[in-house]
């Protein structure tokens, strides 16, 4: 069927796929416009909107006049809102950076013997992230309520005193929520670990400790370079649940007791529906956005791959070929 | 590999309780559902699914997602295919400015397009219809699917494509013909990716169809029905919780092998 010419083949090989693509071709666009239709018009125009909406004091229904920055300075001088986005950071605690410990932790465990049940461990850990967030919240409710398996835990091991209702209580609802994000995504970062663990090459850990190196040194050694994609996927997909989280929120605590585990989804949603504050929620939402970026930008650019003098102190470690 | 049987233990014996932590609340909603109870009465059985089936109104509810969630991801991969496509082997004019884009389209909060969606589905009167759902989140599904869907056609040597392109076949035809027969594994885990996305929204459900019970998808019918105290008794609210659940968990239970080595790869590229 092919009456591909040997010479041809020798230059398309060489030119790999500089070949194929023909200069600048407008008709590809084509191809590219039912896609982008869709985001444009329900992705970017919404965004633009918002954008726009947020320099305006709008109900939704009267003409909106416009303020400057008012709304957006309201949001750092607000103490609702203030308070809000603390919240939000001590959430980034609870869903990024415990999970993406305790998955290294164990990672680093993993990484020194063969695991019996592997693909079994696999699947159970990562049954968190697939579950409704509406279904999580309510099997949590159950979980933390006054009777609930968490204080009759506390009982068993003698520590009554320390029973509360978990959501209930001013100073235990924002911990208590965040343990429950923090319970979703431990299982997707060692998940993704183990998967990065595989590719590295079973002779650096016996060359290491041929060295003697110990079971620390080997983990900031080898498997932490090593891990280096997977924990920066890991930190992305956490930051982004840990500030957009609203699901969780809603269906527990609605915020509160009082306003005690407010975030700004919640302010979003308050303000847009039942306070009617367009531009307010627009604004919040915009800094919202603000901020995901920025905190991932920050966090890509802290764990970025070459920086000689990074963790690894040394090569970093080659990986098994093919295994990708 | 020396290293201590102990220790080996020691590992095995955490990896069980991250694994039991994980399946917990799962499991105990699934026991409280089974528990009989104050609604039935005889302890054991299925009168709490009998009861938050009829109360809850979750049949239509799992219909409605079903719908909603096939519809999103039969439209998103048609459309991410001929994307990803063009994006791995033509030169697009833009099309570095068109990644970026869709790059940051990965991390955006919904919260930032949905006032704007309410608003713009209230004028086209769509509101509390499927469609409300439906559009905004194949428009939301379409920066993952292209970059997967690039990334999959970017990894088909390119002498296939050529080949094909000297015997004639058109651009077009080089897709339809030597990549999607050979894309089914890529475009499988994508589906099911996408799917359980859809399936388990929920602030656009809350915002975008909160008012016609036709249309509520199961996760936010078991918000309503969970919050609203109709169920007084926490076997029934746990019934509900395991009809909405369920449908997903069967999904996974029979692709998990798949989605997660899809997700672990294809996170990472």
């Amino acid at each position: 069927m092919t009456t591909l010419a040997p010479a041809t083949a020798v230059v398309a090989a060489r030119g790999r796929r500089r070949s194929f693509r023909t200069s600048h071709s407008w008709s590809s666009l084509l191809y590219l416009l039912p896609a982008l239709a869709f985001f444009v018009v329900f992705v970017i125009y919404p965004i633009i909107v918002s954008v726009q909406t947020s320099f305006y004091d709008y109900d939704g229904l009267t003409p909106a006049t416009p303020v400057g920055m008012q709304n957006y300075l309201a949001i750092f001088t607000k103490p609702a809102l203030q308070d809000a986005l603390k919240h939000s950071m001590v959430l980034l605690f609870f869903y990024a950076a415990l999970p993406v410990c305790i998955g290294l932790v164990l990672a680093g465990a993993m990484s020194r013997i063969r695991i019996y049940g592997l693909t079994l461990v696999r699947a159970l850990l990562f049954i968190p992230q697939v579950l409704s967030s509406v279904v999580v919240a309510v099997s949590w409710r159950d979980l933390l309520a006054a009777d609930g398996l968490i204080n009759e835990a506390l009982r068993l091991v003698g520590l009554g005193a320390m029973t509360t209702s978990w959501l209930g209580d001013f100073n235990t609802a924002l911990p208590a929520i965040g343990l429950v994000g923090t319970w979703v995504e431990y299982g997707l970062c060692m998940v993704l670990f183990l998967a990065g663990i595989v590719t590295i090459d079973r002779s650096l850990y016996e060359a290491a400790r041929l060295d003697g190196a110990g079971p620390v040194r080997e983990f900031f050694a080898i498997t932490l370079p090593a891990l280096r994609p997977q924990i920066s996927i890991a930190l992305i997909l956490t930051i982004t649940f840990a500030l957009r989280n609203f699901d969780i929120i809603w269906n527990t605590t609605r915020g509160g007791p009082g306003t005690s585990t407010s975030v700004p989804s919640v302010y979003i949603y308050q303000d847009a529906f039942q306070n009617r504050m367009l531009g307010q929620a627009s604004a919040l939402a915009v800094v919202l956005t603000i901020l995901i970026l920025l905190i991932v930008g920050i966090v890509q650019w802290l764990v970025r791959e070459p920086d000689p003098s990074g963790l690894g102190g040394g090569t970093p470690p080659t990986r098994k070929r093919g295994h990708r | 590999m020396r290293v201590s049987r102990a220790e080996s233990a020691v590992t095995h014996a955490l990896l069980v309780i991250a694994s039991i932590i994980a399946v917990y609340p799962l499991v105990s909603i699934v026991m409280s559902s089974l528990d009989g109870g104050a609604a039935g009465g005889d302890g054991f059985g299925l009168n709490n699914f009998a009861v938050a089936w009829e109360r809850g109104g979750f049949g239509n509810a799992l219909l409605s997602s079903a719908a909603i969630s096939i519809t999103v991801v039969l439209v998103t991969v048609a459309v991410v295919c001929l994307a990803g496509y063009a994006l791995a082997t033509m030169q697009v004019p833009g099309g570095r400015v068109i990644l970026l884009v869709l790059l940051l389209g990965l991390v955006l909060p919904y919260e930032v397009t949905v006032l704007p969606l309410y608003q713009m589905m209230s004028q086209w009167n769509l509101l509390d219809t499927s469609w409300a759902l439906i559009l905004p989140q194949i428009g939301l599904s379409v920066p993952l699917g292209v970059f997967w869907m690039r990334s999959f056609f970017a990894s088909v040597p390119v002498e296939l494509l050529e080949a094909a392109r000297i015997d004639g076949a058109s651009r077009f035809e080089v897709m339809r013909l030597v990549l999607l027969p050979i894309a089914g594994p890529a475009v499988g885990t994508l589906s099911t990716i996408l799917f359980l996305f859809t399936w388990n929204e929920f602030l656009l459900a809350l915002i975008l169809v909160p008012q016609n019970e036709l249309v509520q998808t199961a996760p936010l019918a078991l918000s309503f029905f969970a919050g609203a105290g109709r169920a007084s008794d926490p076997g029934v609210t746990a019934a509900a919780a395991v009809l909405v659940a369920l449908p997903i968990v069967l999904a996974y239970v029979l692709l998990q092998r798949r989605l997660i080595t899809g997700l672990t790869e294809g996170a990472v590229k």
